[in-house]
């Protein structure tokens, strides 16, 4: 047997999916943040039951692929809890009939039970369980409660049935709800006038360029205070264990360089150094993992509150222009804290076009945080001028990609129809649960990736390959961009970890143009090397060698413009 | 008087008379409650041709511009 969640988008059925099963899963206030099916174990009367959760949808009519995943799943059967959103209970309904007509065993969860109340709508749970002829359980997914419930009733799920035409389904529908809810006229809350006042452009821009400037403050100030008040700290703790092994090996050797690194002026440089013990652990650790916390916390709160698809409205006219919807938001916004999630979400657009488009742009515009986060070391020391001008030319680059993209391929772009859910306050244990699991796949994916990336700079060097390629390599990185050819060590390490890549910036000694354009061209000629990976399987061979051909020209492109303005300044 | 979605007064309520496209077009609105018969209020429209934001039941929904000139309102007013 089976337990197949279903149900509406964003009616709750991840956070119930994770409540029975105990495993993991995103869940945020947005439609279709779940993009696959998600797969785990509850446990009936001493026997393990696989329970899956599927991604949201509106019917059983396959007019969509995410529709025709539901209904796949219904033909492998089993029993079906069908999670329904309490505060919209006729809409939902529907989807129950339907299921209701499949001849599956059904019962029906109630989410959301404790909002109702706010709403000024009352609902008898009996009475709609005496309509349908099936159990239903209230429940507040969040907060578990109802959960325990539902596993006892499973055994109760009934299979029905019921043959409606659509429009007898609507008007079944209509007598139910009348008959068991019950709607009084309430005072519109705070939350509610929020809303509105976020999807009106003339208040709801303000409000947008507030929150972007607010967490752009938030990440820096936190990130930073986490590196001068813990980490920094603690490295210098680790400091004498580490200068002890370099004694040890006697300072220098083939050994003493991958495990340590180079001293510099006879000393350890944790970002200059370069070895597996240093620069390998500080780099992710007291650089990159600050920001990431920081960054995570911020769109942690963003993403449950219901900020982002009242965002998608408001950007909506401005993506179709770049041959997006303006749910193509949350790739980008995601790709901020790293591709590989951004690449995997772009899913939620549902035309194989405005995906290439989506991943290309964001693969190639769109700078991780482990990435912005060396950045930040690179070219603070010039202020907001030298991230301003770095930042301003990705948002450039990616409109004019953009607006290019949607003029060269062929095709259109669907209209935007989407469903805004209510703000809620975001639940704290699901914000930090949430947290954790982004920091726990950072710190077991990029790791790893950051200690390879040391590990190939010494290796390269060691061998003298890296000598080799500066010189093939040399006209156009020094004649087109400007930059010494010793940069060329970091646009091969940027294949594996852009942070370090970043890094290796450093003891070059650039002025403030070549340190952007070398930033600008590192983000944008081709994506880490994880999502390279995922961009495989997302767009295909074919579209992937569009996608890097674009990449790589438009990095030179844009680095060999900036490099030529700031030629023209200096001589000015 | 009957007007579309699209022409309707920011911050009116309006009742559904009628959709003016095919049964997928119809099938498409459904799936957010939005039919015939139903009370809605428009919350805003966006500038550059974006799309209109309305209020259904206890959801929001955002609807194309062309989507929002097929659907045919009356205006029950401001709230």
């Amino acid at each position: 047997m089976k337990i197949l969640l279903m149900g509406n988008p964003n009616v709750g059925k991840s956070a119930i999916f994770s409540r029975l099963t105990g495993v993991d899963v995103m869940i945020s206030n947005y439609p279709g943040t779940t993009i696959e099916l998600k797969k785990g174990k509850v446990k009936l009367d001493d026997r393990l039951v696989e329970v899956i959760d599927v991604p949201g949808t509106y019917t059983l009519e396959p007019t969509s692929k995410a529709e025709e995943v539901a209904v796949r799943m219904l033909e492998v059967g089993g029993v079906v809890v069908n999670v329904v959103d309490a505060t919209n209970l006729e809409r939902n309904l529907y989807l129950t009939l339907q299921l209701l007509e499949r001849n599956i065993p059904v019962i029906v969860v109630l989410n959301f039970w404790d909002e109702i109340r706010h709403l000024g709508i009352q609902i008898d749970a009996k009475k709609l369980e005496a309509h349908l002829n099936v159990p239903v359980v209230p429940a507040v997914a969040v907060t578990a409660e109802g959960i325990k419930k539902l596993v006892s009733r499973l055994p109760e799920a009934r299979a029905h049935a019921n043959k409606y035409s659509e429009e007898a389904r609507w008007s079944e529908i209509g007598k139910i709800t009348r008959e068991v809810q019950k709607v009084t006229l309430k005072k519109h809350t705070f939350l509610e006038k929020l809303e509105d006042l976020s999807v009106k452009p003339l208040t709801g821009i303000p409000i947008t360029l507030s929150i972007l400037a607010f967490v752009f403050w938030l990440v820096r100030f936190v990130g930073e205070n986490l590196i001068a008040y813990l980490f920094d700290p603690l490295f210098e703790l680790y400091l004498p264990a580490v200068t002890g092994l370099s004694n040890v090996l006697g300072g220098s050797g083939i050994i003493h360089d991958v495990l340590v690194g180079t001293l510099i002026e006879g000393k350890i440089d944790f970002v200059q150094s370069m070895g597996l013990l240093t620069t390998g652990l500080y780099v992710p650790f007291a650089m990159v993992l600050p920001y990431v916390f920081a960054f995570y916390l911020a769109l942690g709160v963003l993403e449950d509150s219901g900020y982002l698809p009242r965002l998608a409205t408001l950007v909506d006219a401005v993506l179709h222009k770049l041959g997006m919807h303006g749910l193509a938001i949350i790739p980008m916004l995601l790709g901020f804290g790293c591709n590989v999630p951004g690449a995997l979400s772009t899913r939620i657009l549902e035309t194989k076009r405005q995906r290439f488009i989506a991943a290309t742009l964001m693969a190639i515009a769109i700078p991780c945080m482990a990435q912005t986060a060396m950045v930040f070391v690179l070219l603070g020391p010039y202020g907001i001028k030298g991230f301003g001008i770095y930042f301003v030319t990705l948002f450039i680059v990616w409109l004019a990609l953009g607006f290019l993209l949607n003029k060269v391929l062929k095709g259109e772009t669907p209209e935007t129809f989407m469903e805004i859910p209510p703000y809620r306050i975001p639940y704290l244990g699901s914000l930090a649960k949430k947290l954790w699991m982004r920091i726990r796949s950072f710190l077991t994916e990029a790791i790893p990736f950051v200690l390879l990336g040391v590990l190939i700079v010494n290796v390269l060097y060691v061998l003298g390959i890296i000598d080799w390629i500066s010189e093939a390599a040399a006209p156009v990185i020094v004649g087109v961009l400007g930059l010494p050819k010793e940069a060329v060590a970091s646009l091969i390490v940027g294949f594996l970890r852009k942070d370090v890549a970043v890094g290796m910036l450093l003891p070059l000694g650039l002025d403030m143009g070549q340190l952007i354009v070398a930033s600008v061209v590192l983000t944008m000629y081709f994506p880490c090397v994880a999502t390279f990976v995922v961009l495989f399987k997302e767009l295909g061979a074919m579209d992937l060698i569009k996608a890097t051909a674009i990449m790589i020209v438009s990095a030179l492109l844009a680095g060999g413009i900036l490099n030529a303005l700031s030629d023209l300044v200096s001589k000015a | 008087m009957e007007v579309s979605l699209f022409d309707l007064r920011t911050g009116q309520k309006a009742i559904i008379m009628g959709l003016k496209g095919g049964g997928m077009f119809r099938k498409k609105l459904a799936s957010l409650n939005i039919r015939v018969g139903k009370t809605i209020r428009k919350i805003t429209a966006q500038p550059l041709r974006g799309p209109v934001v309305i209020e259904i039941d206890n959801t929001e929904a955002t609807i194309g511009m062309n989507m929002a000139k097929k659907i045919v309102v009356e205006s029950l007013g401001a709230e």
